[in-house]
């Protein structure tokens, strides 16, 4: 649950929502991009996603990284990823 | 992968190793990390074995389903099971045992109990039965509670009134506070949380150093940032120094998320106090939803009993929560106590400490059980 899984933002989905569509390892899936309201996001840029929301804006450096670290994770990234499949958030 | 490399590279890991060693002189130092993300990496990687037997690292209260008491999962149960409620939770806690079982055996048994991916899902399950009641189970540190604030703005910005939350949002520095106070563990400096600091910055550690001598270092997730933010403890301890230090500046502003603040101090408001499992009631530690949203708060729409319930006898998550026993050490630890039977909560969580040793550490606890067997022959 306190996983921060890189993800890559590939649209805006409802700006007045403040929901974009990102890539996590292939899924992609709405999440909320409200707390990063002052980073200006843009598609391409890569955020850490916790719970459906962004977290914190991250580099691709860092996201290469922390996409490796929580992979080795096994089980417990399989069921971050389920997790993640089965949101709908709209 | 060209960008994994340099943070796993061997030769850094070894010279990092070697200038802590160079420090470790005399002194024992004990450093405490109180993130389970952390505790994680330390056990994968089994880091405390590349540490001087001098330098030892404790695991602290970092895994927010772990120190949840079995109180507030009995009450959450109690919530799941009224007319009319839709219980949703993250898939974290539908093993946490209750008094009269867990969320899977409640969910079995017929409770409309759902798994959600994130409070927003919760949020559309409420659109979508208007005439239930949709409570979100809100569990987590800072790193979770802008979340479920968030979540709380767009309910009541949508005016939905079939949507509430029943929080359980910890704070960790009041956590951090109960353990130097107590008599029971003495410590030389923090690792301090990665995710939760990206919220809150890393000014709130500051009476860490000022007030109890002891440094803080704010680290990342991979082997290298937790070697670089032990280096960096030892340097500031054999400097005299005790100050908080970001070495997870790459991901951590030192003021924090400013926006994500903004939100939970608009919808919630510290508790007067709360109980944490192993530590007992903390004065401060945890999150309530503020009267301005009285509505969503599921405490204040139902009549949540409240019960208090002690923790099983034989489980000792409360002195593994507080650094003061080893996963391992710990009478059920593998044996009646594992992750598909869990007895505590710190073999529930993947975050939890028993958890990450039980995954990882097995081969090591067979080394303590033939050390002892050597001792004893």
């Amino acid at each position: 649950m306190c996983l921060g899984i890189p993800g890559q933002v590939v649209d805006i989905v409802d700006a007045e929502q403040a929901l974009a569509k990102v890539d996590v390892n292939g899924v992609r899936r709405n999440i909320s991009v409200r707390l990063l309201t002052d980073d200006n996001l843009k598609i391409g840029d890569w955020v850490l996603v916790h719970v459906g929301f962004a977290m914190a804006k991250i580099d691709e450096r860092e996201a290469a990284m922390t996409l490796d670290q929580v992979q080795k994770m096994g089980a417990d990234y399989a069921n971050e990823i389920e997790a993640f499949n089965s949101s709908e958030i709209a | 992968m060209k960008f994994v490399d340099e943070f796993r590279d061997p030769a850094a890991a070894r010279a990092l190793v070697k200038s802590i060693t160079e420090l470790a002189t005399g002194d024992e130092f004990k450093f405490m990390e109180v993130c389970g993300g952390h505790t994680h990496t330390i056990y994968r990687h089994g880091i405390e074995h590349l540490l001087p037997e001098s330098v030892e690292l404790v695991h602290g209260p970092g895994c927010p389903v772990c120190v949840i008491p079995m109180g507030r999962v009995d009450d959450a149960m109690w919530l799941a099971e009224q007319p009319g409620v839709i219980f949703t939770t993250f898939g974290d806690m539908m093993r946490v045992p209750g008094s009269q079982g867990s969320f899977f055996d409640a969910k079995a048994a017929g409770t409309d109990i759902r798994m959600v991916y994130s409070p927003l899902d919760s949020l559309k399950i409420a659109r979508q039965n208007p005439d239930k009641q949709v409570v979100f189970m809100a569990i987590g540190f800072e790193t979770t509670a802008p979340s479920t604030a968030m979540t709380m703005l767009r309910a009541a910005a949508a005016g939905l009134s079939n949507f509430s939350v029943f929080c359980n949002h910890v704070t960790i520095v009041p956590a951090i506070k109960a353990i130097l106070d107590s008599p029971d563990l003495r410590l030389d400096g923090f690792i301090g949380p990665g995710h939760v600091s990206t919220v809150i910055g890393c000014r709130p550690y500051e009476f860490i150093a000022r007030d109890y001598g002891k440094p803080v270092v704010v680290a990342g997730f991979e082997p290298l940032d937790i070697l670089q933010s032990i280096y960096m403890l030892m340097l500031q301890l054999s400097q005299g120094r005790s100050e908080v230090e970001n070495q997870y500046s790459r991901v951590v502003p030192w003021d924090g998320n400013l926006v994500a603040l903004k939100a939970i101090g608009e919808t919630m408001e510290l508790r007067p106090y709360f109980e944490w499992r192993g530590l007992g009631f903390i004065s401060h530690s945890a999150l309530q939803v503020r009267e301005k949203y009285a509505a969503m708060d599921a405490e204040r729409l139902f009549q949540v009993p409240g019960v208090r319930v002690a923790d099983p006898k034989a489980c000792q998550c409360g002195e593994v929560l507080k650094g003061v026993l080893k996963p391992w050490e710990c009478k059920v630890f593998g044996t009646a106590c594992t992750p598909e039977t869990p007895i505590g909560t710190c073999m529930v969580s993947p975050e939890g400490a028993c958890a990450a040793y039980y995954n990882f550490g097995r081969m090591n606890r067979t080394r303590v059980a033939e050390a002892a067997q050597a001792g004893r022959s």
